[in-house]
C-alpha cells in the first residue's frame, strides 16, 4: 500500500544515507516499496539497523532481505508540543514503534495513520503503508503504518 | 593481583558551583562560568588552584583542558580526559575517569566540571537536534527526526511507554519523582525553582509535551557551571574539608544498547542492567546500604527505571514504592534529588547531582538526611553509556 499525502507536513528533514552509503539499500528500498532489512547470510542473524559487520559471527556486509512490512505496536508516543518550525500547527501527532515479529523482532518508527487522537493498544496488529515524497529536492520514502 | 577498585583511593576535596541561571540568562560566557566554578572548588577545598595537574568532563563539554590549563597558569598539566556519549551520561563516569589518574599516579590534583552557557551556544536538546533546522538527516537520526520523533522528550517517551506498559506503572509514580524534586527545591536557595512549588493539581493539569511525559516530567535548560576536586585519599585529609570517599564507580552500556532505529534488546530500560551491578560490587555495599539518591532526571521516567535497575525496588512495585512521602529527606525511605536535581535546581547536565551527593555526605545539604555514610550518584539514564557514583564518609569505608 501507498500514499501520496504525507501524514507530517512537508519541510522535516528527508533521510538521505551516511556518507559512507551504509543505509542506501534501505532508503533506495523504500521508494520501490520494498521494505530490507539486513539478515547474516553466515549466521542468519536478523539486524536492524544496518551495520558494516554482523553483530554475531562478525562477518562482513551482510545481506540484505525483503520482509512483509507488517508488525505489532511495540510501543508509541504521542505528541503534543512541537520543536520544528512545520509542526507548529501539526500536534498531536502519533509515532509508534513496531516489531516485525517474522524479522528476527527488527523494530521501526513510523507514525500511525489516523485520527491522532486514538486509543493506542501496545500488541495492535499493523500494516505498512509507503509514503512517497517525490517533490522534496532528493526525493524519498518513508514507511508508516496502519491498523489491520 | 592488585586490587582493581577505586575504592576508598580517591576523595572528592572541594565543591564549587556558580549561580544558577534559566537559560540564555547568563551575564557571562560559558568558559567564564567554568573558571569561577574551579576556583570555587579549589577555595573550597582551601588549596591553591596552581596545584590543579588535570581535568576530566563530559558531554564535549566546550572548555577544554589546555585552555582551562593556560588560562589558570597551571605549572603543567598531566590527565585530560573527556567521556564519550552526550546527555548527562558522562556526569559520574567524568569523576571516575578523573579518580583513576589520580588512583594511578597520572595526576595528583584532577578537576572534574561541567560548564554550560544554553544562552551562548544554543540550547542543548535543540543544539544535538541542529539536523531539524536542516534539508536532510542521516544515520542514527534518519530513522526518527522525518517520523517527527526528534527532540529528547520524543527519542525517549517510547522506552518508558513500554515499561510503563509492561509493569503496570501509573503517571502517579512519575508525578511523585517530580514533586520530591520540587519539594527539595524549596529549601534550596541555588535553586532555579526555589519559590516556585509544584504540587499534584499543577503537575496534573500541566501541558503534555509528549505522553506519558508532562512539563513537569521533563528537566529544565539552564546556564552555570560546577566542580569538584579530585585527590588521592592520603593527600585529601591536608584540605580544609572532610574528605568524601569515592566507594564505587561504574559506566557502560547493556547488550546493544543504542542500536539505530530503536532496536535495543532491553528496550523499557534505563541501560543500568549490566552497570548497575558492577558499581555495588566495586563499593562491596547493596542498595539497602545507600541513604541517599540523587538520579538524572532528563525526564522522571528515566528515573523510574533507573530506581529499579539499581535494586531499590521491582518494577512491579513501583507504584507503591514512588509516592512522594518516600522520596524526600524528611523522613523518606529513599530520598531522591535532594537539592531539586534537574528538574528544579538547575540543569547542569546532572553535575550538581555530584556536588549535592558530597554535601549530603559531609552533612551539609539544604535538606538533610540522617543516613548519609552512603550516597548514590545516577547519571544519564536512557542514554549510552550511562555512569553512576557511589560516595562515602569516612565510616563507609
Amino acid at each position: 500500500m501507498s500514499s501520496e499525502t504525507s501524514y507530517l507536513p512537508a519541510g522535516l528533514p528527508a533521510p538521505v544515507p551516511e556518507a559512507d552509503g551504509l543505509s542506501a539499500i534501505y532508503w533506495k528500498g523504500l521508494q520501490q516499496e520494498h521494505l530490507l532489512v539486513q539478515r547474516c547470510a553466515h549466521c542468519g542473524v536478523w539486524q536492524f539497523g544496518p551495520e558494516w559487520i554482523c553483530h554475531r559471527c562478525h562477518v562482513f556486509d551482510p545481506a540484505w532481505v525483503e520482509v512483509a512490512a507488517l508488525g505489532c505496536i511495540y510501543s508509541w508516543e504521542r505528541v503534543w508540543h512541537p520543536v520544528h518550525p512545520v509542526l507548529k500547527e501539526r500536534c498531536p501527532y502519533l509515532a509508534v514503534l513496531v516489531e516485525l515479529p517474522h524479522a528476527g523482532h527488527v523494530r521501526m518508527v513510523g507514525n500511525l495513520l489516523g485520527d491522532p487522537l486514538q486509543e493506542v493498544r501496545i500488541g495492535a496488529e499493523v500494516e505498512g503503508v509507503y509514503e512517497h515524497h517525490p517533490q522534496s529536492s532528493l526525493p524519498y520514502s518513508l514507511l508508516q503504518w496502519q491498523l489491520r | 593481583m592488585i586490587s582493581r577498585t577505586l575504592r576508598g583511593k580517591v576523595a572528592i576535596v572541594g565543591i564549587g558551583e556558580t549561580a544558577y541561571y534559566k537559560h540564555g540568562q547568563s551575564p557571562d560566557p560559558e568558559f567564564k562560568l567554568a573558571l569561577k566554578a574551579i576556583l570555587a572548588a579549589c577555595e573550597d577545598a582551601g588549596i591553591d588552584p596552581h596545584s590543579i595537574d588535570g581535568f576530566a568532563s563530559y558531554s564535549e563539554d566546550r572548555s577544554d583542558a589546555t585552555r582551562l590549563a593556560v588560562a589558570l597558569g597551571l605549572p603543567r598539566l598531566r590527565s585530560a580526559t573527556m567521556q564519550w556519549g552526550g546527555g548527562g551520561g558522562g556526569c559520574c563516569a567524568a569523576v571516575a575517569n578523573g579518580a583513576a589518574a589520580v588512583a594511578t599516579g597520572q595526576a595528583d590534583c584532577v578537576v572534574v566540571f561541567r560548564s554550560l552557557a544554553q544562552g551562548q551556544h544554543g540550547r542543548f536538546g535543540q543544539a544535538a537536534g541542529a539536523g531539524a533546522a536542516a534539508a536532510t538527516v542521516a544515520g542514527e537520526r534518519s530513522y526518527l527526526v522525518p517520523y517527527g520523533v526528534i527532540s529528547p522528550p520524543q527519542r525517549f517517551a517510547m522506552r518508558v511507554q513500554r515499561y510503563m506498559h509492561d509493569n503496570g506503572v501509573s503517571q502517579d509514580a512519575l508525578r511523585a519523582i517530580a514533586m520530591a524534586s520540587y519539594h527539595h527545591a524549596q529549601n534550596n536557595p541555588r535553586a532555579v525553582m526555589y519559590g516556585k512549588p509544584l504540587d499534584a493539581a499543577k503537575y496534573d493539569a500541566s501541558r503534555w509535551i509528549v505522553e506519558p511525559f508532562h512539563l513537569f516530567d521533563c528537566c529544565m535548560e539552564n546556564d552555570g557551571a560546577a566542580a569538584v576536586v579530585l585527590m588521592d585519599a592520603e593527600r585529601a585529609q591536608a584540605c580544609a574539608q572532610e574528605p568524601v570517599y569515592l566507594l564505587g564507580a561504574a559506566a557502560g552500556s547493556g547488550p546493544r544498547f543504542g542500536t539505530h532505529g530503536h532496536n535495543s534488546p532491553e528496550y523499557g530500560s534505563a541501560n543500568f542492567g549490566t552497570v548497575a551491578p558492577d558499581l555495588y560490587r566495586m563499593a562491596e555495599v547493596g542498595p539497602k546500604d545507600v541513604g541517599v539518591v540523587q538520579a538524572y532526571e532528563n525526564f522522571t521516567g528515566g528515573v523510574l527505571m533507573a530506581l529499579a535497575e539499581h535494586g531499590f525496588f521491582k518494577p512491579e512495585e513501583a507504584n507503591d514504592f514512588l509516592v512522594t512521602a518516600n522520596l524526600i529527606a524528611q523522613g523518606g525511605r529513599l530520598p531522591l534529588n535532594t537539592s531539586g536535581g534537574n528538574l528544579a535546581e538547575c540543569y547542569m547536565h546532572g553535575f550538581e547531582l555530584v556536588l549535592e551527593a558530597v554535601r549530603q555526605v559531609r552533612g551539609t545539604s539544604t535538606n538533610q538526611v540522617e543516613r548519609n555514610d552512603v550516597a548514590l550518584v545516577v547519571g544519564g539514564p536512557m542514554v549510552s553509556p550511562v555512569s553512576n557514583l557511589l560516595l562515602g564518609s569516612r565510616a563507609a569505608l
